[in-house]
This record gives structure tokens, C-alpha cells and sequence, in this order.
């Protein structure tokens, strides 16, 4: 599309030059993905322009209706519940990762740095199920944290912290906070102080040192952790069953269910697929913005 | 231009890769194995004694390699998704068997190579998905019901659905039922009179109401940990298997089945279409069901087993500990039996989808 | 100014004792809980018993299936870095498409469920035998892409001038990139490692398709549920737990005095 090279670029064009092979570098990559991932899923994903046979299975008879009834208010409902979700968690995952990884970042210490880095990960090496149960031990009525609370003076009557939205963002926040916290620390690893103090010093606010030396630098570590988010809380669907109590569903759990509990492979690929498109469409909106946002930076 | 050619590059690579998993993809008839032969074999974790490979590699000479599967569903799904032959026995519930049945996707069996099927119950003949074993053997049976604290339940007498459904105020809020479709359905469909294998869209409208009402007294789905919920007092009554009732510790815990009448199910061996070891698995078959592993299922599981020899070895003070492992079998097969609903799948998919995501 | 920059460093270091205590809150009642004399009842106290650690070591399955995931995440996680790391290079420097951008998050659209069943039908087709290798092919899938962001974010910015003043004094391209480009975009490799091995320990619905007979920890859990998961598991993640927390400590005390510097890059040459 865009072929020219921004101008503040051009000392790196002769660079370019000499990496004439490192287009390869992109095969691999792409070859693994093709192979297995593009080819699976395509094998399944076309089952969505068929029909659900009588006892599951695929009827190869051409049909729209699987994406016809996507439309249905039930899903798009389910749909639009998950994206409320997913936001939320993202939102808090980030106010609460930012910090983090600003703090672990800015460590002095390399071995430091990796320590604190390792322990926000280690608690996901135990079992997803068992560090559920863990929390419903936590939060149930009768649970550690009311008996904690009530035993304070804090509260008269239990809390409900169960079985609620809350619980449900919570868990989620829980479990997705390491992939808003590593990219970050990645972007930010690099941001070293002296930057922002010669800014300082040279009389710069910090509000303005944020908006352009800092978030620029880290943007796409930004858009990666919230990426890395979003996506997977949108198709979560443990959580919503064990801390949520399954009072609600999510379009992870619905497509889950098609291929499952239904055995309509054709209508859970409808899902999956209009699911991945709505997805694919933002992701690509998103990196056009940046890379907007990027070539205007350069030319500054 | 040079993103073109890559473009076409990998679209080379996917053409290549389709046709090369095509070509691999014709499977020959596999020729049955004779002598001492590796069984494949798909259960849940647990849900046989440890020690059934060593004793049935001393008894027929063949070794068991287990895959460990966590649902029905999830098991189908694998099955479907397999070759044929890969796998020479599974134990699966009986309405997903009867489809998988229907969708020609299992063995008949062959009664000569099974002699223990003398040791089932009668009624164990007469399941509805599969009158007359033709191609599945029962394992172990049961129904759902209701499971409530009878200290913190001291006013309402639980006998009905409508229990669960229109809750008195000490029980209001806590409450759970199961989230599993087919087993959501059951309180309200049964309520209304209707079949638990309704597929009929008014019906399923009528139920799925019903249940939406519900939730608002509901303190949540769950079809897994319930126990624990009554154990801790957080639920007092709630819908669940009648084996998982007596995984709770508290002694006030009890069980009932509703007025209304409920389900049968049943667990039950069966022999994946194709599977190249057809002799073992009728000899694995066979040797499950000797009394001593029924035994130990209804010992350690804490469900019913139709194997009516091994139900007469049970110490009979655990059918007084846990009175819901005393319902004759008689009484099990009055439940209505959970059936595969065909077409209708879609539209009972579709009526449990609306009240797991109503508001 | 000094004294604002203070109080933000009091202020982050109570988000971190906060954020911390939030993470490890439910590992303490799952260390608890490992003690629970209880033989289902995983969420209610029953009484003090060591018996769930005799349990671990006499079940060499449990043990086999924790080794098994490990060994299965270290490899994708191999794969997914070495992989992603090359795609990041790759993608910075030859693409001016957003289309291609925004393909890298590609495999984290597509849910769990087809993948996995996708994955399963297309490994019979190609009669690949399952077992870890084929979980390894999956989880690689998702993992370069995990690994291939986070690379990126180190790029962006990046001063290749310094490259190009390697190549120029005819130093060849793979030795540049071990000297200039690997330490700048190390932290990146790093967090990507820890992400990925993470999240493949524990991935259930990927594995559970492609996985054939061989049983991941998070199998043997999710397999467990229908009959009552025992403390037992509890045992084996605080073993784990324990030993993670050891390693961590010793490697912060060995040579503790020998680098308590910062050798961030652009130092460059330090290969």
C-alpha cells in the first residue's frame, strides 16, 4: 500500500540493504502458521456453510442459515455482555499493570528485575481448577475474606462476592494480569531514566514528557497487553461458570457449547468465524492508527 | 510485488500441505489383532480401580493403555475427531451413546464373548437408548434429584422441583443447579408435565421461562462442586447426581428424589466403530463385569451399579449411610431415561441457551 | 521534585506489596488445603494430614504428568521464541502493512475449542501420532504469536544505525545480530519465555485434543473433576511451588555482589 520510506527513516534504508536475506525471516513464522493453523481451521471453518446432520456430524449442503442465525438478539446479547466483560478486565488489568511494570522495569537490578518478574508468573504455574477453588475458598459467603472482614468490624452481613459480574472480572483479572504485565515490561525495560530526567531538567513537564517520550516508546507494549487481554477474556469461559456460578454466559462458553454439548460444528464455526472477523477488522483498524500515529512522530 | 509473491508462496505451501493431509487421509481396514494386544481405553480419571491393568493383564494376557477424557461431550468430540480404531473401548452416558449409535459410529456387540452379562440386573436389559445391550453395557446407573441440608431446611418439605423452582424464602438464594443442558432442563420440563427428551419448541419455550424466573432465586449453576456449596452452607438445597450427594461430609446433608419423577442414567462401555481389537475389548468388557470391580465402584464412586452381583457383596450398612444407593432398580428405570433428540438437539441447544444467558 | 518523585515511589512500592498479596493470596489456602485431611471436599477443612505428600510420591502418574507439561512448555516455548523472534525482525523491517501487523495476533483469535478439534482432525488426517510432540506443534501455534508482540515492542524506536555500522566494518549479518540486535531486544525474548511457558503449563482444551494418551497436569485435574479432585494435586502444586520459589532464591544469592550494575543495552558489544 504505503511503500514510502518516511524520510527520518532513510539512514536505515542502506541498512536494509545488507539484510537482503532477513525477508526470510518471516517464513518460518508464517509456514508453521499456514500449516498448523491455517489449514486445520480452514478444514473446520468450512463446515460453517453446511449443515448440522441429525446426529451431529456435517451435511454438505450449502447454506447461510448458520450465519443467519448468528443474528439472532440471543447471541448478539451474549456477545455484546462479553465485550462489557472483557473491557472492564482489560481496563483494570492495565491500571493495575502499568504501575507494575513501570516498577519492575526501573529496578536497577537485573536479577532484581527478573526476580519480581518470575513471581508475578510463578502463581500460574500451579492448576487453573485448584487456584479457582482456592478463591471460592476466598470469597464464598461463609469464606476467609468476610470472616476476615466481619472479624475487623468492618461489615455486619456477608458480602456477595460470589457468583456475580464481580466475581467474574475479578477472575479474570486474576488470570490474564501476567499478559498485560510482561509486554509492558518489555516496552518499559528500555525507557531508561536518564531520558526523562534530561527532560526534566531541560523544563519539561511530566504530563508532557508522558505524551512524548514515554507513551510513544511504549505504545506498542500498550496495545500488545491489551490485546493479549481482551481477547482471551472475551472467550473465557471457566471463569464465568466457576466464580460467576454460570449465572451468565459468554461467547467463549456459546461457541464451546456448540461444538460440545450441541454437536453443530457448522453453527459453532459460524460463531468462531464472525467472532474472529469482528476481531480481525479492530486489530487492523488499531494498527493502522499506530502506524499513522508512528509516521507522524517520525516526521516531527 | 514482493508481497504478492509471498502471498502466493504461502498459498502454495497451504495447497500443498491440503493435499498432502488428503492423500494421507485414506485409512485401510485394519486387520484384527490376534495373541496379546494393547487395549485402548477411554474413561474419566478415577473412575476404575487402580489396580484393573495388572488384573486384567494376569486374567487375559492383554495390556490397557488409558486416555483420560472430562466429560461426554468432550469425549465425543475426540471420538469424531479420531481415526477409526483408535480407540477399542469408552465409557460414555447413555443418550450419547444411543447417537452415537444412530450416527453408525459404534460396534455391535457380541453377547457369546460377554458371559457376565448374566450378572446384571434384568433391568439393565431394558434401557431404553439400548434395549437388549446391543451395543453398549451398563456400568453404573443413577438419577438426579434434589440434595438439601435438612438443618438449615427446617420448614419446607423437599419433594418436588417446583422446590428449586419457586423457592420458599429459607430457601431463596441458595440454591444451584446443574448447567449441563440436558440436565438443566429437567426440573422444568418435568414441572410442566412435559418429557425430559422434549424437543418440541413450545414446550422448550415454556421451561426455558421457568428457568429464567428461577435464576432470580438461584445462587448459581453448578454441576460439579455442589457438595462442597452444602457442605459450607452457602447452598441449602440444589439439583445434582445422587452419587455426588453422598460426596458431602455433612452428616445433616440428604437426598430426594421429586414427585415429578426424574432421569436414568447410565455409564456404559462401548466399542468405538472400527476398532481393530475387537476380542480384547468383548474380554475387557467381560471383566469389568465381574462383582469385585462393580463392588469397588459402589465402594469408592458411591454410585449404583447394575451388576446385581456386585450390589449383593455391598456391606449393607453403606446402603443405610447413603440411602439414595438403596433405590431398586425398579425405581431407577420409572425415571425417564435421557434420550439422544436427533434433529431436535438445536432447539433444546438453543432453549438452554437462552436461560444460561438470560440476564 | 525530589520529594513528588518519592512519594511515587512509596506509592508503587504499596502497589506492589498490594499486587503481590493479590497474586499469591490463593496460593496460600492452596498450600493450606494441601494439608486437608479430606478425600474430596477440596474447599472445606477437614483436619491436618501430611498423607496427600506420601499420596504424590507413591503416584509416579501425577509426578510423570507434571514432567510432561514441563517438558511439552520449554519446548514450545523454544519454538515460539525462536520462531516469533525472527516473525518480530522480520515483520519491523519488511512491512508496511497493517494487514500483516495485525495477522501476528492472528492464532489468539481463533478459540481454544477449534483449534483444538481443528488440530485433532487435520494431525489423523496427516496421521501424525499424538502425544507431546503434537501438543508442543499446538501450543507453538499461539505461542509465536504471544512471542512475536512482545519481541516487537522492543523494536519500535530501534536505533539501527548501530546495526548498520556493524555490517559496514564487515561484520557479518548472524554475528551482528548476537552482538547489536540480541541484547536490545532481550528483555522482549524474556518476558515472551515467561509468558508462553506459562500459559502452556496450563492449557487444558488445546492438549486435551492433540494430546492422544499422553496425560498433561491440567488432563489429569480436569479429569479428576467428575469423581472428586483430591488434595493430592494441592500437594503437587505446592511441591511445585516450593521448588520455583527456591531456585528463585538462589539464583538472587549466587554472586549476589557480582552484578548489582546495569548492563542495559545500547552497550552493544558485550555479546
Amino acid at each position: 500500500m504505503d511503500r514510502t520510506e518516511p524520510s527520518a527513516d532513510g539512514g536505515a534504508r542502506r541498512g536494509l540493504a545488507h539484510w537482503r536475506g532477513s525477508r526470510l525471516t518471516l517464513a518460518p513464522a508464517f509456514v508453521w502458521w499456514a500449516v498448523f493453523l491455517v489449514t486445520p481451521i480452514v478444514l473446520i471453518l468450512v463446515s460453517s456453510f453446511f449443515r448440522r446432520g441429525p446426529f451431529g456430524g456435517v451435511v454438505y449442503e450449502l447454506t447461510l442459515a448458520n450465519f443467519v442465525r448468528a443474528f439472532d438478539p440471543l447471541y448478539l446479547g451474549v456477545l455484546w455482555y462479553s465485550v462489557q466483560i472483557a473491557f472492564i478486565t482489560t481496563v483494570i488489568c492495565f491500571l493495575i499493570g502499568f504501575p507494575a511494570a513501570y516498577f519492575i522495569a526501573t529496578r536497577p537490578n537485573p536479577r532484581v528485575r527478573a526476580a519480581l518478574l518470575v513471581l508475578v508468573v510463578l502463581p500460574f504455574l500451579t492448576n487453573f481448577l485448584i487456584r479457582t477453588y482456592a478463591w471460592i475458598v476466598l470469597l464464598n459467603r461463609e469464606g476467609v475474606v468476610n470472616q476476615s472482614l466481619r472479624g475487623m468490624g468492618l461489615i455486619d452481613a456477608p458480602l456477595s462476592l460470589l457468583y456475580n459480574d464481580f466475581a467474574v472480572v475479578m477472575g479474570l483479572v486474576y488470570g490474564y494480569l501476567p499478559l498485560m504485565i510482561l509486554p509492558l515490561y518489555a516496552a518499559l525495560e528500555r525507557l531508561h531514566p536518564e531520558i526523562r530526567e534530561a527532560a526534566l531538567d531541560l523544563g519539561a513537564r511530566p504530563l508532557r514528557i508522558l505524551r512524548t517520550v514515554t507513551l510513544p516508546l511504549v505504545l506498542p507494549g500498550i496495545v500488545a497487553g491489551c490485546v493479549f487481554v481482551f481477547v482471551p477474556s472475551l472467550g473465557n469461559f471457566p471463569v464465568p461458570q466457576l466464580l460467576g456460578g454460570g449465572r451468565r454466559i459468554m461467547v467463549g462458553n456459546l461457541i464451546n457449547q456448540q461444538f460440545l454439548e450441541g454437536r453443530d460444528w457448522p453453527f459453532g464455526s459460524a460463531l468462531a468465524l464472525m467472532l474472529m472477523s469482528v476481531l480481525m477488522i479492530l486489530l487492523v483498524v488499531q494498527s493502522r492508527v499506530l502506524r499513522h500515529s508512528r509516521e507522524i512522530q517520525l516526521d516531527a | 510485488m514482493r508481497r504478492v509473491s509471498m502471498v502466493r508462496s504461502l498459498a502454495v505451501i497451504s495447497t500443498v500441505a491440503l493435499v498432502v493431509a488428503a492423500c494421507g487421509g485414506g485409512s485401510g481396514a485394519a486387520a484384527q489383532e490376534t495373541g496379546p494386544v494393547t487395549l485402548q481405553v477411554m474413561n474419566f480419571a478415577n473412575y476404575m480401580p487402580d489396580d484393573i491393568a495388572e488384573r486384567f493383564k494376569a486374567a487375559t494376557g492383554h495390556t490397557i493403555e488409558l486416555t483420560l477424557t472430562s466429560s461426554n461431550e468432550d469425549a465425543i468430540a475426540k471420538l469424531d475427531g479420531s481415526p477409526a480404531g483408535t480407540y477399542d473401548i469408552a465409557f460414555i452416558t447413555n443418550p450419547f451413546a444411543e447417537g452415537l449409535n444412530k450416527a453408525g459410529k459404534l460396534e455391535a456387540l457380541d453377547h457369546a464373548k460377554i458371559p457376565n452379562l448374566s450378572n446384571l440386573y434384568p433391568e439393565a436389559t431394558q434401557i431404553a437408548t439400548d434395549p437388549g445391550n446391543k451395543f453398549s453395557v451398563p456400568y453404573s446407573w443413577g438419577t438426579t434429584g434434589i440434595c438439601y441440608r435438612s438443618d438449615l431446611v427446617k420448614e419446607t418439605e423437599i419433594d418436588s422441583w417446583k422446590d428449586l423452582l419457586e423457592p420458599s424464602a429459607e430457601l431463596s438464594g441458595k440454591i444451584t443447579m446443574m448447567d449441563e443442558a440436558r440436565w438443566l432442563m429437567i426440573p422444568a420440563l418435568k414441572v410442566l408435565g412435559y418429557s425430559a427428551n422434549s424437543t418440541d419448541a413450545a414446550q422448550l419455550e415454556e421451561a426455558a421461562g421457568l428457568l429464567i424466573k428461577a435464576k432470580k432465586t438461584l445462587l448459581g449453576y453448578d454441576a460439579e462442586t455442589f457438595y462442597t456449596k452444602l457442605d459450607s452452607g452457602e447452598a441449602v438445597a440444589v439439583h445434582g447426581w445422587d452419587g455426588w450427594c453422598n460426596y458431602a461430609t455433612d452428616p445433616n446433608v440428604k437426598w430426594a428424589l421429586p414427585s415429578e419423577g426424574s432421569d436414568l442414567f447410565v455409564d456404559a462401555m462401548v466399542i468405538p466403530k472400527g476398532s481393530p481389537r475387537l476380542d480384547a475389548a468383548h474380554a475387557f468388557i467381560n471383566f469389568i463385569l465381574q462383582p469385585e470391580n462393580g463392588q469397588w465402584v459402589a465402594e469408592n464412586i458411591l454410585y449404583k451399579v447394575p451388576n446385581k452381583a456386585a450390589m449383593d457383596a455391598l456391606d449393607p450398612a453403606l446402603l443405610v449411610k447413603y440411602p439414595n444407593m438403596a433405590i431398586s432398580p425398579a425405581d431407577l428405570l420409572k425415571q425417564e431415561s435421557l434420550r439422544d433428540l436427533g434433529e431436535g438437539q438445536t432447539r433444546f441447544t438453543d432453549a438452554a441457551t437462552k436461560v444460561k444467558a438470560a440476564p | 521534585m525530589r520529594e513528588s518523585r518519592a512519594g511515587t515511589a512509596r506509592w508503587l512500592r504499596i502497589h506492589m506489596t498490594l499486587l503481590y498479596a493479590f497474586l499469591y493470596l490463593p496460593l496460600v489456602v492452596l498450600v493450606v488445603l494441601s494439608f486437608n485431611d479430606a478425600q474430596r471436599a477440596v474447599v472445606s477443612w477437614r483436619g491436618f494430614t501430611t498423607r496427600w505428600y506420601g499420596a504424590v510420591f507413591e503416584n509416579p502418574e501425577l509426578l510423570g504428568a507434571l514432567g510432561t507439561t514441563m517438558v511439552i512448555a520449554a519446548m514450545a516455548t523454544t519454538i515460539s521464541v525462536a520462531l516469533g523472534t525472527l516473525l518480530a525482525l522480520g515483520l519491523e523491517r519488511h512491512t508496511r502493512s497493517s494487514v500483516l501487523d495485525s495477522a501476528v495476533y492472528f492464532p489468539l483469535l481463533v478459540p481454544d475449542i477449534v483449534l483444538g478439534i481443528a488440530l485433532l482432525s487435520f494431525y489423523s488426517l496427516i496421521r501424525l501420532p499424538l502425544g507431546a510432540g503434537s501438543i508442543v506443534l499446538a501450543h507453538s501455534v499461539w505461542g509465536i504469536a504471544f512471542a512475536a508482540a512482545i519481541v516487537r515492542t522492543r523494536l519500535r524506536g530501534f536505533d539501527r544505525s548501530i546495526e548498520e555500522a556493524s555490517l559496514d566494518l564487515g561484520v557479518r549479518e548472524v554475528p551482528t545480530f548476537f552482538r547489536i540486535t540480541l541484547p536490545v531486544i532481550l528483555p522482549g525474548i524474556v518476558s515472551a519465555a515467561l509468558v508462553v511457558f506459562t500459559l502452556s503449563v496450563d492449557e487444558f482444551v488445546i492438549a486435551y485434543f492433540t494430546a492422544g494418551r499422553t496425560v498433561t497436569f491440567p488432563i489429569q485435574v480436569y479429569s479428576m473433576i467428575r469423581f472428586g479432585v483430591t488434595p493430592e494435586i494441592n500437594a503437587v502444586a505446592t511441591l511445585l511451588l516450593g521448588f520455583s520459589m527456591v531456585l528463585i532464591v538462589v539464583a538472587l544469592l549466587v554472586n549476589r555482589g557480582r552484578t548489582t550494575s546495569d548492563p542495559r543495552p545500547p552497550e552493544g558489544a558485550t555479546g
